[in-house]
């Protein structure tokens, strides 16, 4: 399916999504109650988009953002990135794991390190860093290292 | 990581089935790194795996948030120290398809002979050690006496045996040996002449073979569902060779089979990687007497600066995908930065796989994953 293809379809099920095609794949901005949706139809046919190989989010201090790096095991060269932005106040968004399982893993190191909360996951606790770290600090302020604004309490060097 | 409390269970209480929670790890021979696997058993049968990451967590991901593009390539030599040149080639190709720096054509080749050697010199150790946890301890010695001619080649290349940072962006460092040609021609003519021995050694094992046939079977739709990637994939008949599909470097020039294999069990991965190693001695041969001459690194400003934009460059690791992806404000240092570790996905896995055999095949399953923990917790 080519770009122009793929949009086409897209828009059919999601009518506000944006796209922008600056970058060496196609970029999908969706609102994040209409991922799980998307995503759903994304990996049905005729996309196939089952190969969820990259899942990551990254910290704009004024927002969360999401991204979804796609690709169809049938056909190689097709990679999309979905994107969607979040409150950085009160990240929630719906889990991808009973469509994609890798992403039990992959949520859960985005669960720690940035705080976003992923509704019906299975098993939603961390992963890398110590639970007992996160009981320590004030919970107001979270303890989420890959914000922009982290401090560490004990070993912070600052350049 | 793992709350200290619930590492002292008291084992005396059983639970209502029969239930019993052991701690493999994080100091376990067969783990080959600080993996902690909590695993939870119905007599000998596995009922649950739980991996608990994190002690060796260095936050890499946030220290290269600090980092120049140029200082940034060296923390990932320790990430999978097993193939960092191969990592350094990711962050290269990354900088330089977001600056469209040429890369001269002798860079680009050695470049693909030093990543073959390396992914031989991975396999090899994972052979050995593989061998090792299932209880022959011989092959460990035949495998190193290979890989130790690799090493000796990295490190008459550029000074050191594991952590190379040999890759910088534009091409090369520095120049490679005068003696690069003949030694890694030398090793060609050995690794030929020896692979036999233990393969012969191994694959036809009763042993080996009756330990590893059947055990810890992946299917094909598991294998893409939980993201799995390199031999693991490969042996479960996905065909996910980063090598084919996007390639990078010389791989577009040079003629490799993609090795696949439909059974997805442990014995499977190991065929794979064998075949794997004999292809990579194929594209080697292809190279090392073609290698142009000419500059070794292009023309580079001593201070990169990244376009704003977000990048991302996939290489095929001895493990399986390697991802780079980098978010750039357009200053010096990556905004955000994230590496899609191959054995991050592939560990997810092992729950799925090893639940409902015997605690025994566990070796065999762990084994064949080819974990490599600095890789997993970054």
């Amino acid at each position: 399916m080519t770009n122009e293809a793929i949009k086409e379809y897209i828009t059919q099920h999601a009518p506000d999504a944006t796209y922008d095609e600056t970058g060496e794949w196609l970029n999908i901005v969706v609102e994040s109650n209409q991922l799980k949706p998307l995503a759903a139809v994304l990996h049905g046919q005729p996309m196939q988009m089952d190969f969820l190989f990259c899942l990551t989010c990254v910290d704009y201090t004024t927002h969360l953002t999401m991204v979804y790096h796609f690709t169809a095991t049938k056909d190689r060269s097709m990679n999309i990135v979905i994107k969607t932005n979040l409150d950085r106040a009160n990240p929630i968004i719906e889990t991808l794991c009973d469509i994609w399982r890798t992403a039990e893993f992959h949520e859960r190191e985005v669960f720690e390190m940035f705080g976003v909360t992923f509704l019906h996951h299975p098993d939603l606790r961390n992963l890398i860093l110590e639970e007992e770290t996160a009981i320590a600090v004030d919970k107001t302020k979270g303890y989420w290292p890959l914000r922009k604004d982290f401090e560490d309490p004990i070993n912070m060097i600052k350049l | 990581m793992y709350n200290q409390t619930e590492i002292i269970k008291d084992t005396t209480d059983l639970g209502p089935d029969g239930e019993l929670v052991i701690n493999m790890g994080p100091q376990h021979p067969a783990t080959h790194g600080v993996l902690h696997l909590v695993v939870t058993l119905n007599g000998e049968t596995i009922k649950k795996i739980e991996p608990h990451l994190g002690y060796i967590h260095r936050s890499i991901e946030k220290m290269c948030e600090r980092l120049s593009y140029r200082q940034f390539i060296y923390v990932t030599s320790r990430m999978d120290y097993l193939s960092s040149h191969i990592n350094n080639t990711a962050c290269a190709l990354l900088i330089e398809k977001g600056m469209q720096i040429e890369v001269p054509e002798r860079a680009k080749v050695v470049r693909t002979i030093l990543n073959e050697l390396t992914r031989i010199a991975s396999h090899e150790l994972w052979i050995g050690a593989m061998a090792m946890d299932l209880g022959a301890f011989t092959p460990f010695f035949y495998a190193f006496r290979e890989r130790e001619m690799i090493t000796d080649i990295m490190e008459d290349t550029c000074g050191a045996r594991l952590t190379m940072n040999y890759i910088v962006p534009g091409g090369l460092m520095y120049d490679i040996h005068p003696n690069f040609q003949t030694k890694v021609k030398a090793f060609v003519k050995q690794f030929k002449e020896k692979v036999t021995e233990y393969e012969d050694l191994v694959t036809g094992n009763i042993i080996f073979q009756s330990r590893t046939k059947g055990v810890g079977v992946l299917t094909a739709e598991d294998a893409i569902s939980y993201g799995c990637s390199g031999p693991v994939a490969r042996a479960s008949g996905v065909s996910c060779d980063m090598r084919k599909i996007a390639p990078y470097d010389a791989y577009d020039r040079v003629e490799f089979d993609e090795v696949i294999e439909t059974a997805g069990d442990s014995f499977a991965r190991y065929i794979v990687r064998v075949k794997e190693m004999n292809q990579s001695i194929r594209i080697i041969e292809q190279l090392i007497d073609n290698i142009p001459e000419g500059e070794f690194v292009g023309k580079t400003k001593n201070v990169l600066k990244l376009n704003k934009g977000e990048f991302y460059q996939r290489v095929e690791t001895a493990r399986g995908e390697f991802g780079v992806f980098i978010v750039s404000e357009g200053g010096t240092t990556p905004y955000r930065i994230k590496f899609r570790s191959p054995g991050f996905s592939n560990l997810s896995v092992l729950n799925h796989i090893a639940k409902g055999s015997k605690i025994g095949d566990l070796m065999a399953t762990m084994g064949t994953l080819d974990l490599v923990i600095p890789d997993i917790d970054r």
